[in-house]
Formats: C-alpha cells, sequence, structure tokens
C-alpha cells in the first residue's frame, strides 16, 4: 500500500510543509497534537505530543481512601466507565481476598459486557464518520443511548457511572433494569447488523480502510498493544481468555481475531466482539435464574459502605460508614497487579498498599497510552486522509492517554 | 492455563544469574524478583529470548519511592509470557542522586512511552533512550511530582480562601 517514495528533509526535489493536526482539529477526537510534515499530501515525519489534559490521577491516588479512588477511575475511558470501576473494585477485592458471591460476578460481567459494546458503537460510529458515512453513527448512537439508560437504572447517572462498590454493587438491580437489558439484546442485533450491512462490502469503506495502517503481529507485540488492535493482528491475547477475572471463565466466548491488523479488521474485530458480548450477557441472566436474587453485594461488612438507611438506623451500620469512610480500616499490607480487557486494551492496576488509609502507590496501566506512541511511527509514508482514518480506529480516548 | 510454575521460573532465572538475582516473594501469585541496574538488560534478554520462557510482552514499566530507604527509586517491569501465561515483576532499585538504569527501548519498541513516563514522574535517567523528554508535565518543570517530597496541595491553604478573590 504504502510503496511510495518518501523524502527526507533534505531531498532537493521536495518542498516540506508543517501541519499542526490538532490539538483541538476537528478531526482529531480529543486534545491530541501531531505536527506532522508532508510532502504534498504524503506525511514524511510526525511527532505526538500529549498531556493537554493531565489529572494527575497517580498522585491524587496517594491521597485518597480507596472508595474514593473509584471516581478517578471513572474518568479514565469515560466511554466504557464501568469497565474501569470495576476493575478498580476487583484490584482491591483482590488485595482483600474478597470472595464474590457468583450473582454479583455474573451482574458485573452483564454491566461490563454493556459498557464494552458502548465503546465499540462509539468507536466504529465514528470510524464511519470519518470516511464519510454519518448514517451508521446515528443509527448506532441510538442504542448507546439504550445502554446509558440502563446505566441509569443501577446507579442513577450515565457517562462516569461510579457504579460498584468494593464487595458488590450499591443496591440490587431493579426489575426495570432487567426489562431494558431484555429490550436491548431482542433489538440490537438487527441494528448491528444493518449496520455491518452498511460498511462491510461498502466500496467506498473497504477502499478507505482496507490496507491502511496495517501492522504485524511482531510489530505490535513489540509497541505492547492489547484490545482489539492486537486481536485485529492475529494475536488472541484477551484478558477474560487468558487471566479470567470475575466469573467470565464460567461462559464460554470466542476471542474474534483478525489477519492483516489494518483499519478494516479493527473495524471487523469490533463488529463481532459485540456479537461477543451479547452472547456473555445472554448466558449471565441465564445463570442468573438460579441465584437468590436478594444478593447484590458480598457479606464483608468491614469493607462494603453500608447503604444509607442502615446506617441511619443501625448502630454497627453507623460504624462501620464511619470506619470505611474516614479510612480507618485496617487493609493488608502487600502488592497487587490486577488487570481487566478494558474496551481498548489491558488496563492495568498496580497498587502497593502500606497498610495505611491511602495506597502507597497506584500505577494505572492505560491501554489508550500504550496504544498511542505507534501513532506518529506508523503514520510515516501515510496520506494525510489514511491518518486521520487510522486514529479514529485506534479507539483513543483523551482521558486515559493522559491520566 | 500456565506451563511453567514460579519455581521452574525462578530456577531457570537462578541457574542463568544466580546470586545476582534477589526474591521478593509471591505476592497474590505473582513471582517478584529484585535485580540490579548492571544485569537488568541481560536479564530482560534472556526472559525475552529464551526459547522456554518466551516472556515477549512487555506489560508496563513504572517506579515507586521510599524516601527513607538507602535506595530509593524502584524501577518496576511487569513482563507476561503470553506463551506460558505466567507473569513476572522485576525491580531494580537506584540510589538517589545517582538515578540512571539502562533502557529497555533495545528489546522492545513499547518501552520508549513508558519510560519517558517514568522520567517524567520519577526522573529516572533512562541510558540510551532515542527521545527522553518529559511526556505528560510541561517541559519546564524542575521536579519529579510523584517522587513523595512533593505531596499534594494542601487544600487548607490560606492563598485560596474565598476572601481573597472578592468572593
Amino acid at each position: 500500500m504504502h510503496n511510495h517514495p518518501v523524502y527526507t528533509d533534505n531531498d532537493p526535489q521536495s518542498e516540506l510543509s508543517t501541519l499542526n493536526l490538532g490539538p483541538t482539529h476537528p478531526a482529531t477526537h480529543g486534545v491530541f497534537q501531531n505536527v506532522l510534515q508532508l510532502d504534498g499530501e504524503r506525511i514524511v515525519s510526525g511527532v505526538s505530543t500529549i498531556g493537554y489534559i493531565h489529572r494527575a490521577f497517580e498522585k491524587i491516588a496517594e491521597h485518597r481512601p480507596f472508595y474514593q479512588i473509584t471516581p478517578l477511575t471513572d474518568r479514565l475511558n469515560y466511554c466504557s466507565s464501568p469497565i474501569n470501576n470495576m476493575g478498580w473494585h476487583m484490584t482491591v477485592e483482590k488485595l482483600l481476598n474478597i470472595q464474590m458471591p457468583k450473582r454479583v460476578d455474573y451482574l458485573r460481567i452483564i454491566v461490563m459486557e454493556l459498557a464494552r459494546i458502548a465503546d465499540h458503537i462509539v468507536c466504529n460510529g465514528v470510524l464511519g464518520v470519518d470516511t464519510g458515512a454519518f448514517t451508521g453513527f446515528l443509527y448506532m448512537m441510538e442504542y448507546r443511548e439504550a445502554i446509558y439508560e440502563i446505566y441509569e437504572e443501577i446507579c442513577g447517572s450515565r457517562l462516569t457511572t461510579n457504579v460498584g462498590r468494593i464487595g458488590g454493587f450499591e443496591r440490587n438491580f431493579n426489575e426495570i433494569f432487567f426489562r431494558k437489558v431484555n429490550k436491548f439484546l431482542a433489538e440490537f442485533p438487527a441494528v448491528l447488523q444493518e449496520f455491518e450491512n452498511l460498511f462491510n462490502r461498502n466500496r467506498i469503506f473497504m477502499d478507505r480502510t482496507r490496507g491502511v495502517a496495517a501492522v504485524s503481529a511482531e510489530t505490535a507485540l513489540g509497541y505492547s498493544w492489547s484490545g482489539v488492535l492486537l486481536r485485529a493482528t492475529g494475536v488472541d491475547y484477551d484478558v477474560r481468555a487468558m487471566n479470567p477475572y470475575s466469573s467470565y471463565d464460567d461462559l464460554s466466548f470466542e476471542v474474534p481475531v483478525g489477519t492483516s491488523g489494518d483499519v478494516y479488521d479493527r473495524f471487523l474485530v469490533r463488529n463481532e466482539e459485540m456479537k461477543q458480548s451479547m452472547s456473555m450477557i445472554q448466558q449471565c441472566l441465564d445463570k442468573l435464574k438460579g441465584e437468590d436474587p436478594t444478593i447484590f453485594h458480598a457479606d464483608v461488612p468491614e469493607f462494603y459502605l453500608p447503604p444509607k438507611e442502615e446506617v441511619y438506623n443501625n448502630m454497627e451500620a453507623l460504624i462501620y460508614h464511619f470506619k470505611i469512610v474516614m479510612g480507618e480500616v485496617e487493609t493488608p499490607v502487600g502488592e497487587v497487579y490486577h488487570s481487566v480487557e478494558g474496551a481498548n486494551g489491558e488496563l492495568g492496576f498496580w497498587l502497593v498498599n502500606d497498610g495505611g488509609r491511602t495506597p502507597y502507590r497506584l500505577h494505572f496501566r492505560r491501554p489508550s497510552f500504550i496504544n498511542y506512541q505507534m501513532y506518529a511511527p506508523m503514520s510515516r509514508g501515510m496520506l494525510l486522509s489514511d491518518a486521520i482514518i487510522n486514529m479514529s480506529s485506534l479507539n483513543i480516548i483523551a482521558g486515559e492517554l493522559d491520566a | 492455563m500456565g506451563k511453567i510454575t514460579n519455581e521452574e521460573l525462578l530456577q531457570q532465572i537462578n541457574e542463568k544469574f544466580g546470586e545476582a538475582i534477589k526474591v521478593e516473594g509471591e505476592p497474590y501469585g505473582l513471582l517478584t524478583i529484585e535485580a540490579g541496574r548492571e544485569n537488568i538488560i541481560d536479564l530482560l534478554t534472556f526472559l525475552k529470548t529464551s526459547p522456554e520462557l518466551q516472556f515477549i510482552y512487555l506489560t508496563d514499566i513504572t517506579a515507586i519511592h521510599y524516601p527513607e530507604r538507602e535506595k530509593p527509586i524502584g524501577i518496576v517491569y511487569h513482563l507476561h509470557s503470553l506463551v506460558n501465561n505466567v507473569r513476572i515483576r522485576i525491580k531494580v532499585f537506584v540510589a538517589d542522586g545517582d538515578v540512571w538504569i539502562p533502557s529497555a527501548t533495545v528489546l522492545w519498541d513499547g518501552a520508549n512511552w513508558m519510560e519517558r513516563e517514568t522520567y517524567d514522574f520519577f526522573g529516572v535517567d533512562f541510558k540510551g533512550h532515542p527521545d527522553l523528554r518529559r511526556i505528560l508535565n510541561v517541559d519546564d518543570m524542575t521536579v519529579f511530582p510523584m517522587r513523595r517530597e512533593y505531596p499534594l496541595e494542601d487544600p487548607n491553604r490560606v492563598d485560596k480562601k474565598d476572601y481573597f478573590f472578592g468572593r
């Protein structure tokens, strides 16, 4: 695809121009700056700058008790915040050696897979927009709204959900939640099929995406890529399958992989993943039928923040509430690495705890940060229009890139 | 899954590096070892290229600061053998005023930004890094903010009082 001559600065034939793509260019989905050297429309070299929205999450986390770190995780990948939330809670639960009831695990998987679908809807929809097809985006966006309404049923908020608790959920899931999930599962496959019909064999879309930004498996592994981007190159590394957390090992699912690692394959892999996610949600709904419907958290009163009405009426709950909020609960000394399959790759938490009120050190392995570093090197020799499509296919979330 | 146990893994490392490696433990099943900066690249190369171990995937590089220790800055590597599905954590501690370590970019291209981030926040000088600049903070910053001597600013600071702003 890219066998065109690439001129260098010293080449007398060329007159290079410099283009500032971003920080707030309409074609970049956030605050990204890339200073590109262009020969005509072809990119000769590029330098990426990040760091426009740095919020010092790791530093803040060192000054907060575990519960208060949850809102920080929400704001990493805000397109699928429940995955970040629960990844964090599972890390803490691993540290505390808390065993979850099965029902909580299944409910968590339902919410996390919904989040993954929502994230993929946005990414693939926007990839369509960048190739000039707005219609698909509109079809799909309605269903992201449907997922946000489902979040609303369980926690009252939509984008930054703050949905979990250490040890489970803040409240039990109501009937409307299950009704909405079932409605979503009934309606979405047809919409996804329509979306695929619109794009998968579309001549323009294929011409714009096939062979564009193709990456080999070796290169992707060398750059520590993970998630859809790595799987599109043919490597079937999925944290859910390889190191199953929660109760993913109870479910049967496939890990879709691509072959060429180009933009088109990433698009297809995301679509396939949405289907797998729906199957996982259905499996969890089936498994929930055998579980006690009143259980929504583990029996760990010293760590699980009690509901407000209990705090007002029950002395033990009041004491635990006070101790948890003030960071007075004893936590084991130790260090934990826990990773979950975020919507755009392996989201890892490295937590070092010295038994104090706050973590001694907390590091987020943010997939966007690691995936994005290849953007400038891989853009070399590409057309500017291809580089735009490439960026949307990488699913970079600014909040996670620059936490 | 997991065809290699931590014991076997440790045995292989010990055969090659012997006394140079110190075992820190297996917190939550993840083998943690401590190496010196003089043999870190050899160790990483061995782990990556050994046909049995195949730690081909660099999950993460970051650092930690223990100001009270003799060697306060610890550089931490997380590696993952995708073939055997085993993870390992390697730590290298260096003394204050002498905070450098060879760069792992010779083994993984992906180490580039991870090391830049570690430099940005802890001031670790990765020797041989092709482009060691700050990445998330502003270039003219003079401190390394994730070190423990820089606490978050106090919310009760007097210059943040509302009446200074006419509120």
